[in-house]
């Protein structure tokens, strides 16, 4: 059967279980564009293309699928990167396709022309130029397996226009194999067994879990593991809700903003059983200082990521659920741990979370609320800044996939394009933006394809007219001196109404929950409410950058 | 320290700009690098020497070409006994003596005109740097290296 490149297209996403396109029409795939009006594919128009980057990242944190974006050539495929670049930090599958200028011009400095396989080179798990339209179905098929599979990441489709006119003869790849691509998803049996042993001789274990526990979908494996040899158990931003936070080995989120008990308790272990995690600057503070009397057993499908930052003595390269059930088997003698827990919930008694109590509106208090709310039980999305930590300290997650940040590039204006992407995606669930009042100007347009689309997606910005958390630096690290941080913002009521959506302006305490109880009622729109919060409120404890990761500013000390 | 890694690449458009840029992106050195196509044309097999302060640095290095979709395989010549060969062109002044010189490498002289001698020699990294040094001596107009090549002997 001879179809034209773009039938190709359409044909393959069908097949790859594609349901939902977020993109931005131009000059270089409109033959796309014009098969996609027929085609039985929803395609959210998004109001800029990363937008439409950012919603299909959303989509696939909140559903476990692969996002898909589709943009022009050009300014449109450029205005995707910072999408994909966020993507790529936080391991996320994803497949953006991008339109380019003609085979024949490609190189030429054409209309509309840049190089994109280039530009993401360094962004991208994997990506491809299609110079032949016999070639497509196979490129697209190869992308969305090397973008779902192993460490999962965003991969970038570049189809001249030319490509998706010319037609060939459309078969269906099967079964795909890359001779130079084969991911390790079971752990090598003799490292898991020396990881069993460390670990019934720990006396002072920890599990610091990160986003690969929620990718390989193995938080029932690691709750086995953490009861069966009571060791406490930490997360990263990016693991939060991989381990339920109200489990009373729950130790919450460690580093830079992590709990006090959480980095106390890294510090001190005696073992180490990282699972999923990178050991990120923002996780380990000053590396030199780290965990000094540890064994590190790191179990991890990306080798990469092993001994790259903290030396590692027990590594362990596969999938995080495989090798936890078989780790669980492996373990004969359960280590005692009793003493350890002790001291735990005495750190637990002494350094909660905790803020000051005011008549103002504390940040903190509202998330509480919108915690109480919910029942735990919504996906909040978030911008990157103070309110992102705090609505990381403050939410208790107890499920995978109802935390969507930006934790690796920490993209402001992420928060309102995700949130869309995660609606879609899970129609059902209640979806959360905590934004600040910066960032949430950083994708305001997307406003509007909520609106269209009637998504009732509840914005709620801790508007304390700063960029706060650059502002908190300044305090405590450059005398104050608020260079830039201060912020004139447009009436977000006025705004919010201007696109269809609800807006509403809290200034009193005493209102905070009928305003929450309000937006949540509003199932047809998108809401958005103004909490005018206590200015100069700081995210604590904090461990000042380049510090052991225990040397933790409190606030309240 | 130097380490010569040899890796097997796919032969497709684009792969030494992923291999080049993964160096620079991390800001690993290469000091030098040879490609070329292989007896499958599908194939290409990349000599790289790199610069690596520690072994640390080596096995990243190692890791992270290994995670690129194209490279099918890398190999370490660390504590491996491989064979290695850098072809060099030198363009030098002309002097009689550079004649008894080269009679003990494995080079000729493969060009003499009135002013200058340009010289070929092919050899392993010792051969090389002892030639360099009996030439030390002489004014070198130009010179030209391939970059090392390597197999696992």
């Amino acid at each position: 059967m001879k179809l034209s490149g773009a039938q190709i297209f359409i044909e393959c996403l069908k097949r790859e279980g594609v349901e939902i396109i977020f993109g931005y029409p131009g000059g270089q795939v409109l033959p796309i564009f014009d098969k996609l009006y027929d085609a039985k594919l929803k395609f959210i128009l998004t109001r800029h293309e990363q937008g439409a980057a950012h919603a299909a990242d959303g989509y696939a944190r909140a559903t476990g699928k692969v996002g898909v974006c589709l943009a022009t050539s050009g300014p449109g495929a450029t205005n995707l990167i910072t999408g994909i670049a966020t993507a790529y930090m936080d391991s996320i599958p994803m497949v953006a396709f991008t339109g380019q200028v003609k085979t024949n011009l490609i190189g030429n400095d054409a209309f509309q022309e840049a190089d994109l396989t280039g530009i993401t080179r360094p962004i991208t798990k994997h990506n491809f130029l299609v110079k032949r339209t016999e070639d497509l179905a196979q490129v697209i098929r190869e992308a969305f397996y090397i973008a779902s599979t192993g460490r999962p990441g965003p991969v970038l489709v570049d189809i001249p226009s030319d490509v998706q006119i010319k037609e060939a003869e459309f078969i269906w790849p099967e079964k795909i194999t890359i001779r130079s691509y084969n991911p390790n998803y079971f752990g090598h049996p003799g490292q898991i067994k020396k990881a069993a042993k460390l670990i019934e001789k720990a006396k002072k274990p920890i599990i610091y879990a990160g986003g690969g526990i929620i990718i390989s979908q193995a938080e029932k494996e690691l709750k086995i593991l953490a009861e069966k040899i009571q060791s406490p158990v930490t997360t990263t931003l990016m693991g939060l809700g991989g381990f339920d936070e109200t489990h009373p080995l729950s130790l919450k989120m460690l580093g830079m903003h992590g709990t006090a008990y959480a980095n106390h308790a890294i510090m001190e272990a005696d073992c180490i059983i990282a699972i999923g995690a990178r050991f990120d600057d923002r996780v380990t503070g000053r590396t030199d200082t780290f965990a000094p009397y540890a064994k590190i057993i790191h179990i991890d499908i990306d080798p990469t990521s092993i001994s790259k930052n903290i030396r590692v003595d027990i590594p362990v390269v596969g999938d995080a659920k495989n090798v936890l059930r078989e780790l669980v088997e492996f373990i004969t003698k359960k280590p005692d741990t009793r003493e350890w827990l002790k001291t735990i919930s005495e750190w637990k008694a002494r350094h909660p979370l905790k803020y000051r109590k005011t008549d103002g509106i504390k940040p903190q208090f509202i998330i509480e609320e919108i915690n109480r709310q919910t029942h735990g039980d919504a996906i909040i999305c978030t911008e990157v800044g103070q309110h992102q930590m705090w609505a990381a300290q403050w939410y208790k997650y107890t499920k995978p996939r109802t935390f969507i940040s930006s934790g690796g590039l920490g993209t402001m204006g992420y928060g309102m394009p995700a949130a869309i992407g995660a609606q879609l995606g899970c129609p059902k669930k209640t979806v959360f933006n905590i934004a600040g009042d910066g960032s949430i100007q950083m994708n305001i347009q997307e406003m509007m394809t909520a609106v269209v689309n009637k998504l009732p997606i509840k914005i709620a910005i801790l508007n304390n007219c700063y960029l706060g958390m650059v502002r908190q630096w300044q305090e405590l690290f450059y005398k104050k001196r608020y260079s830039q941080t201060p912020l004139c913002n447009p009436d977000f009521v006025k705004l919010a109404q201007s696109f269809g959506a609800i807006g509403m302006k809290i200034t009193r305490k005493s209102d905070v929950k009928q305003a929450i109880k309000k937006a949540l009622s509003i199932k047809d729109k998108p809401v958005m409410i103004d909490f005018r919060v206590e200015r100069e409120e700081n995210v604590y404890p904090m461990v000042p950058a380049g510090e052991p990761i225990n040397k933790m500013i409190s606030g309240l000390a | 320290m130097k380490h010569t890694i040899s890796v097997l690449v796919e032969n497709k458009f684009g792969v030494l700009a992923r291999v080049a840029g993964l160096f620079s992106a991390r800001g690993y050195n290469i000091s030098s690098l040879a490609v070329s196509e292989t007896q499958d044309e599908a194939v290409s097999y990349m000599t790289i020497v790199v610069n690596a302060e520690d072994e640390k640095v080596l096995e990243q290095i190692k890791k992270q070409l290994n995670k690129l979709i194209d490279v099918i395989s890398v190999t370490d010549f660390t504590r491996k006994d491989y064979i290695a060969r850098e072809l060099i062109l030198i363009k030098i002044e002309a002097k009689d003596k550079i004649k008894d010189i080269v009679i003990k490498y494995p080079a000729k002289i493969i060009e003499a005109k009135k002013d200058y001698f340009v010289i070929e020699i092919m050899g392993d990294e010792n051969q090389i740097k002892n030639f360099m040094n009996d030439i030390g001596d002489f004014k070198v107009i130009e010179l030209v290296k391939t970059g090392k090549i390597a197999m696992e002997s």
